[in-house]
């Protein structure tokens, strides 16, 4: 894999527009070959971000290193990175050659080598022979291809993505997320990829940095996001996630006895200062992570009793909400199985069991 | 695409002098690089009004004598224009003129442009280049159309007396007051279709549709509705024409006649014939500052009534 | 009236009233050819007879071939530097977050609300306290001054309506400012490029009143034609001229007015 060297630290990083804080004291730092996302709803700040990366905004305060080289005085034009567009920005005045080829002028390329190149990058976004076609002639999805082609065939250290997949059909963006991955693998070059979709960053990152209001609330892989997230923010977030209020009673090697408003008594290892001895937290549980029975299972096993209040089958997946005692929500439970005789009929109204794994409830701070 | 050699622009070193601090100062401020390609275009702009008014103020100060000026300060020009009628007279008559022209052009122009917004649903661009094409033709020859139409042996008086509808040519047509007003209106009714459009078709139809609704006839709906939401395009249209003509002089000297001159032939001449610069500089400075309180007291009164309305 | 929602009914006397208006418009303006073919040294009923003498005689007339070439000078190079200035402001005012950005361009637009006269007097008295002597370069300086606003009321919609990512695009792709405006800014906006140097040379040709003030002994065409106004001989020869000013003004004009809004759809189409 190449371009192992290149790595990005976001040291501090601020940006005001005003009285507008678009950006806030960001601190990361993110491998070569990494695919890094930056992942929040609209207005987090991190598209601003993004545009910090690559030049066009200037940082309030705090600064930018590529490859260990403060990034302040560079101007966009000279900096490592590419960027692929949301609105993907193809000159309308240029064919797609031209468009690929844009950013080789200064290489002073002889004719044949620069075809040679052109061509070479279409094939790698599988848009072959389609080098004489005008702007106005490709649809989304080959224009999306044409702007990552053109951005590729620079050869950055760093590929910067900004929403690139958002204005796909579901199935051809989830076509292109296969695509992108791949990609990014072969070439082994850093992106950074911008999105509002968890689903999306999941599926493609290495490491995901959650963003909020201009703030990174956790950098961490997507499966210790998904397990292991550090706020009620973070775990709502991403996925589905059940929440109830508790209180620590004890807390004696990593492990904490809690209080729970609705599941009853807990007790789940720890870690952080904010689980302390009375302290008022959140416990969090996956969806997947909840069984429903109609009897009592031996004892000693975590449960709680519920209704049923509604019941969708999915063909291979069913979905409850059951209310419970003590939370005003319902909980969401999420069965793998396909309906058997058990869940068939477990339609609203029904009194069921609500069981969980040892290990499967999640400490949180209280916000 | 597997080489492990990244092609790119060697980064240049930052650096630390002075040079550096100010191309580092650039890259950082959005508002530095915006006022720095704004600048040749606002300084020339700016050095090319501010400084020779500045100048002209200065200038309405002094006298002249002979091919000279006395430059010690002294606002004699100024209590001369104040003192002798013909100014006083002068610029009456210019205010009149201009407001009347001013007045018929959107007069005539509102329901040329209300046609165009509301009742054409094809080829609009049509006849809005239709409308504004006149616009664009030498204001010279539009005035000069007008000398040879309204002339002792012009086009109508010939075209009458041919068609044996009078006798004698009539004689009031040309070199009057009203010869300039209707030249005048003639010149600049293109000027005013164009903002009365604009503000006429931004109007929201269904904002009629609902008046309509509410028990509106047409009449009333249009004072209501249409006529309150356009006067924003009423009141530029009227600024666009009201300003230029009282500082007109080519209209006055080829259609006005010694009873239609204005008070910019006045000025005119003392930059020409009777060579007194420092008088033509402040009856300039006089009626631009005329014009200008005459404006902001048309915007501010208009504001005030449109407020009520939103 | 089938099919014609309420507020659209035809309006028949609003119709008439159009019409007679065009009419009233265009008239006069036709007046200029129709004489300027007419065999008689007066402007009045009934036509004599079709002549193009009149025509004729503009080929050897030296005086109005000068002024028309000096006319052309000061218009090109109006156009040119006005539309430069006009390019440079609106690119400023658009893409940048100016603070201050009203008063500033209230102050570039200033010139359209002075009458012409003051302007003219003012740039006068300017010119000879800094000791210049008057000629078609201090005619030019005016004309720059009044057609700036238009160049950039012109430019400004056109760079509000382009991609501003197109301009990023290029700039992360290697290109600096510079060789940015010239492969991807300027290619799309040419159309309005090219709309504002035919607006601006089209207020520059037929301006006469700042000229009047400005010019020194070389005269612009409409000063040129000012000056035969006097002369009873001379009108039909003026009226030739003017139609044929006329003609080419309505030529330049209609093309840049279509030429501008042909730009601006195919640039809509693209812009994603």
């Amino acid at each position: 894999m190449s371009g192992k060297d290149a790595y990005i630290s976001i040291n501090n990083v601020s940006k005001r527009f005003g009285p507008v804080v678009a950006v806030d004291g960001i601190n990361i730092t993110i491998s070569g070959g990494e695919f890094f996302s930056l992942l929040g709803s609209s207005g987090c700040g991190k598209t601003t971000l993004l545009r910090v990366l690559a030049g066009f905004e200037a940082p309030t305060s705090g600064e930018v290193y590529i490859d260990d080289m403060a990034m302040s005085e560079v101007p966009p034009h000279l900096r490592p990175t590419n960027m692929v567009f949301q609105n993907y920005a193809i000159f309308p005045h240029l064919n797609v050659r031209g468009n690929i080829a844009y950013g080789l002028r200064k290489d002073k390329l002889a004719k044949a080598e620069l075809l040679r190149r052109v061509d070479e990058a279409l094939e790698m976004v599988k848009l072959p022979g389609f080098g004489d076609r005008r702007s106005n002639q490709l649809s989304g999805g080959q224009r999306q291809r044409v702007a990552l082609a053109r951005a590729l065939i620079k050869r950055p250290k760093v590929l910067l993505l900004d929403e690139p997949l958002g204005a796909l059909d579901k199935k051809l963006r989830e076509e292109m997320q296969i695509e992108l991955r791949a990609l990014q693998q072969t070439v082994g070059i850093t992106f950074i990829f911008v999105t509002h979709d968890q689903e999306e960053a999941l599926t493609l990152s290495d490491r995901i940095a959650v963003m909020s209001e201009g703030r990174v609330l956790q950098v961490a892989s997507p499966k210790e996001l998904y397990n292991r997230p550090v706020s009620v923010e973070v775990a709502d977030f991403i996925g589905q996630m059940n929440f109830t209020d508790a209180t620590v009673i004890d807390v004696q090697n990593g492990r904490a006895a809690l209080d729970t408003a609705s599941l009853g008594r807990v007790q789940v290892p720890v870690n952080g200062d904010f689980a302390s001895k009375g302290a008022q937290v959140v416990v969090a549980i996956r969806p997947e992570m909840l069984s429903l029975s109609r009897e009592r299972g031996p004892q000693g096993e975590n449960a709680v009793q519920g209704v049923v209040k509604t019941a969708a089958y999915l063909g291979d997946r069913s979905h409850f909400y059951v209310s419970v005692d003590g939370s005003d929500k319902p909980f969401a439970v999420a069965a793998r199985e396909a309906p058997t005789s058990l869940t068939q009929s477990l339609d609203a109204g029904t009194p069921v069991w609500l069981t969980w794994p040892d290990e499967a409830p999640i400490v949180l701070p209280r916000p | 695409m597997n080489d492990s050699t990244a092609v790119t622009d060697p980064i240049p070193a930052p650096q630390k002098n002075w040079l550096g601090k100010i191309r580092a100062l650039f890259l950082r401020s959005e508002t530095l690089r915006g006022y720095t390609l704004l600048s040749p275009t606002l300084i020339i702009m700016a050095f090319s009004m501010c400084v020779p008014f500045a100048i002209m103020v200065l200038m309405s100060f002094w006298t002249q004598v002979g091919f000279e000026f006395d430059s010690t300060l002294t606002i004699a020009n100024y209590a001369q224009a104040a003192e002798r009628p013909v100014y006083e007279a002068l610029l009456l008559r210019s205010l009149a003129i201009s407001a009347t022209c001013t007045v018929l052009t959107v007069l005539l122009a509102y329901p040329m442009a209300y046609y165009v917004a509301f009742h054409v649903h094809h080829h609009k661009l049509v006849w809005i280049i239709l409308m504004t094409l006149p616009f664009w033709t030498s204001y010279l020859l539009r005035v000069f159309t007008w000398k040879i139409i309204l002339g002792f042996n012009g086009v109508i008086n010939s075209g009458l007396i041919g068609l044996g509808l009078i006798d004698q040519p009539l004689e009031f047509l040309l070199y009057s007051p009203s010869a300039v007003v209707i030249t005048l209106t003639h010149a600049w009714a293109a000027f005013a279709i164009l903002p009365i459009y604009v503000s006429l078709e931004k109007i929201d139809r269904s904002l009629l549709e609902a008046a309509t609704d509410l028990g509106d006839g047409p009449v009333a709906r249009f004072l209501r509705v249409t006529l309150p939401l356009s006067l924003p395009g009423v009141i530029a249209a009227s600024l666009i024409i009201f300003i230029p003509t009282v500082g007109d002089y080519v209209t006055p000297a080829l259609v006005g006649g010694p009873d239609g001159i204005m008070l910019a032939n006045m000025i005119q001449a003392q930059f020409g014939k009777v060579n007194n610069w420092p008088m033509g500089a402040a009856l300039a400075v006089g009626m631009m500052g005329i014009v200008a309180a005459i404006s902001v007291i048309y915007i501010w009164l208009t504001r005030k009534l449109t407020e009520r309305i939103e | 009236m089938k099919g014609v929602s309420y507020i659209r009914r035809p309006n028949r006397p609003l119709h008439v009233y159009a019409l007679l208006y065009l009419a009233f418009l265009y008239i006069p303006v036709l007046f200029l050819p129709l004489f300027s073919f007419n065999d008689s040294l007066y402007i009045s009923f009934p036509l004599r007879g079709f002549t193009t003498k009149w025509y004729a005689s503009m080929i050897n007339n030296e005086p109005m071939l000068a002024a028309l070439l000096n006319s052309v000078k000061v218009g090109a190079t109006t156009a040119v530097l006005a539309t430069i200035l006009g390019i440079f402001g609106a690119k400023a005012v658009t893409r940048y977050r100016l603070p201050g950005r009203k008063p500033v361009v209230f102050v570039i637009m200033l010139p359209l609300v002075i009458p012409g006269i003051i302007l003219g007097v003012a740039l006068l008295i300017l010119m000879s306290r800094m000791g210049v002597t008057l000629s078609l370069y201090t005619v030019t300086l005016g004309h720059i001054l009044i057609s700036v606003p238009f160049a950039m009321a012109t430019m400004i919609p056109r760079f509000e309506g382009f991609d501003k990512s197109m301009e990023e695009a290029s700039a992360d792709l290697g290109e600096n400012a510079i060789w940015t405006f010239w492969r991807v800014t300027l290619p799309i906006m040419f159309p309005g490029v090219l709309a504002s140097l035919l607006l601006c040379f089209t207020i520059s040709f037929d301006e006469f009143i700042m000229a009047f003030f400005l010019a020194g002994t070389d005269p612009t065409l409409p000063i040129f034609i000012y000056s035969q106004l006097r002369f009873p001989q001379k009108l039909p020869g003026v009226l030739a001229l003017g139609a044929c000013i006329l003609v080419i003004s309505f030529l330049v004009v209609f093309f840049s007015q279509w030429l501008r809004h042909r730009g601006t759809a195919g640039t809509a189409r693209v812009g994603i």
